[in-house]
């Protein structure tokens, strides 16, 4: 059986079978890598590319685990950049109060859309988080009293962490990403590890069936919505930190196209899929600099071309090492062992 | 008074060209239950080469016409690559979603590195004056565009309910398996609905860029989304539901513009289709559908 694996497959086979060393590994890489890294402008990339793993983390659970596709992630992570600076700038509050309540404000709003939209099918949810993203984007632009419109919000200040501004020079900035992704990848496997996850999942694969079961596809549709713009605003909240500028055309329709194409590459419904995707999705058009051109053409390419012949994404598919049951639930005792 | 005369007469322009775009989203949605996300940014292709085919002066109808069949032949272009060889993998539905997702994203990007991401100028199309009637200006361009999009619906319509063609893609709609064993050959009607699809938005996409004189690579996502707000506020997957959607739509707009201010104009389709959802997601004229196991 073995042998008729694929290449992405064995290499996923390879991560998952050695979790147990591979996570350490990988965080003690993560935590020293800035040490030695001099240049700014990598370390930069860098901390984008943890943004962007926050916010495919976040999508994962709604469109990897749940099955539905939303397109207006880039609303909620504009909400929560613009939560946070507004509270920042207007109030003075300090980056450790406001990014929490910009996520909580990012994940009312989505409450708000998601009771609407979430009670039909997917189709549905895609077409209004698109639109929403447009309203979203006008009311930044036309109410010029609170967001200053077009001009945006300037001179953000820094996340003061005990006295100290977190930057890029002192590395900061790049260790409370480490920090943002942490907690966010934690919380996102905890509800997919969770009743709530298997809830989702199994919705996603047929909700028809999933209600029959006695699942309570709504409510638990939009829980994911909610909890995954909760995460899209806190994604928002340090990007407008990390940038201290912001303005209502950082976050249009382009954003959240690149956010799915991230999830849909790395692989839907995979904890390690959106990392791999935000790694890859960030870090091309500063490698391939004569494509900048296309690299809007290369995201659209990537969900077609993904979705004709590897809809599981790079990382996807069939779970292959054995399934971990939770705590408390005892294994059936049989003749036949897996 | 006047005012809300000329209010209602824009308001129905802008309004039909809705319902025409609205049908295309019906038509597929009908047979295939997708929301065809490319819709919009076909829409903007079929302006483009309008514009493009115009510039080469053979005249207005041979332009058009050409533009008609190059963006029909897109729209087949696009089932053919994208969305067939899902339909015979038996993918899930999102992968279809996804997919159409990603074209629209492709054309729209490829519209703007090859005619510029700028607006650019659309010759006025029939430009023949116009009239007042009881203290109301009325633009006999605006009567050609209601005129042209009602008869093409009307075509349409007919296309559907009278003709072989039609009688299949009903019969497919219904179900594709038995439409299938009955001989109709499922694929080649699914096309030829993207056909009609495409070549709808192609006159829709040229209408609107004659009648505001520009077109611009992003002109589709907008009217994209209105169209599909239309769409469902008739109930999606009826044709006369889409209609009626459209020119609603474009009144509400116009007299949104005109009495709350003009930045918001775009929001008010956004908030009649959210409004629909929550009372009644079946629309105006749709039937609730059951799910059967």
């Amino acid at each position: 059986m073995r042998n008729t694996l694929g290449v992405f497959s064995r290499v996923r086979l390879f991560i998952d079978s050695r979790r147990a060393i591979m996570l350490p590994v990988a965080i003690a890489v993560l935590l020293v890598l800035p040490l030695i890294i001099q240049s700014q402008y990598i370390l930069r990339i860098m901390v984008m590319i943890g943004v962007y793993s926050v916010l495919a983390l976040s999508l994962n659970l709604v469109t990897g685990y749940t099955g539905q596709v939303s397109l207006g992630h880039a609303a909620f992570y504009a909400i929560g950049a613009y939560t946070s600076a507004l509270l920042s700038t207007k109030l003075g509050l300090n980056f450790f109060v406001t990014a929490p309540l910009a996520a909580v404000f990012a994940g009312i709003c989505g409450l708000m859309l998601g009771l609407p939209t979430l009670r039909l099918t997917g189709s549905y949810l895609s077409i209004t988080t698109m639109g929403f993203c447009e309203v979203v984007r006008m009311v930044l632009l036309n109410w010029e009293s609170l967001t200053n419109g077009p001009l945006g919000i300037q001179k953000i200040p820094k996340p003061m962490f005990f006295g100290t501004p977190l930057n890029l020079a002192n590395r900061g900035l790049y260790y409370l990403m480490l920090a943002m992704v942490g907690i966010t990848a934690y919380c996102i496997h905890a509800i997919v590890r969770s009743n709530t996850g298997r809830a989702l999942t199994a919705i996603r694969d047929d909700e028809l069936a999933a209600t029959m079961m006695g699942v309570r596809a709504m409510r638990h549709k939009v829980l994911a919505f909610v909890v995954s713009a909760f995460f899209s605003g806190l994604a928002g909240a340090f990007y407008a930190h990390m940038i201290n500028y912001i303005d209502p055309n950082t976050f249009t329709f382009d954003t959240s196209i690149v956010i799915l194409s991230i999830v849909i590459m790395g692989g839907m419904g995979t904890m390690t899929g959106p990392f791999l995707g935000s790694v890859l999705l960030i870090s091309f058009p500063e490698i391939l600099r004569f494509m900048a051109e296309y690299r809007f053409v290369v995201y659209g390419a990537i969900l077609v071309i993904m979705m004709r012949f590897r809809p599981q994404g790079f990382l996807g598919g069939q779970q292959l090492t054995s399934y971990r049951l939770p705590k408390h639930v005892v294994r059936p005792v049989s003749g036949r062992e897996n | 008074m006047d005012m809300v005369l000329q209010q209602i007469i824009n308001g129905l322009t802008l309004g039909i060209i809705y319902a025409l775009v609205a049908v295309g989203y019906s038509l597929v949605f009908g047979i295939l239950r997708l929301i065809n996300f490319s819709h919009g940014s076909v829409y903007a292709f079929g302006a483009h080469i309008s514009m493009l085919f115009i510039g080469f002066n053979f005249g207005l109808v041979p332009a058009i016409t050409a533009s008609v069949v190059i963006t029909g032949l897109l729209g087949v272009f696009i089932d053919k690559t994208g969305l067939e060889p899902l339909r015979k993998k038996k993918s899930k539905g999102i992968s279809a979603l996804i997919t159409t997702i990603g074209i629209s994203y492709i054309i729209q990007n490829l519209l703007m590195i090859v005619f510029g991401s700028q607006t650019k100028f659309f010759p006025k199309l029939f430009d023949y004056g116009n009239f007042t009637v009881a203290g109301t200006v009325v633009g006999i361009r605006q009567i050609v565009i209601f005129a042209i999009a009602l008869l093409l619906l009307a075509v349409l319509t007919f296309v559907v309910n009278h003709t072989k063609v039609g009688l299949a893609m009903k019969a497919i709609e219904q179900n594709q398996k038995a439409a299938h064993l009955m001989g109709i050959n499922v694929n080649s009607v699914i096309t030829f609905t993207f056909f009609l699809g495409g070549s709808s938005a192609a006159i829709a996409g040229t209408l609107i860029a004659g009648y505001y004189q520009m077109v611009y690579p992003v002109m589709g996502f907008m009217v994209g989304l209105k169209a599909f707000a239309a769409a469902v506020l008739g109930g999606i997957g009826i044709l006369y539901g889409s209609i009626i959607g459209g020119l609603f739509i474009g009144l509400s707009e116009t007299f949104a513009a005109t009495y709350l201010g003009g930045s918001y104009r775009d929001a008010i389709a956004f908030l009649i289709l959210i409004i629909v959802l929550l009372f009644k997601p079946s629309g105006l004229f749709g039937k609730k559908t059951i799910t059967k196991v």
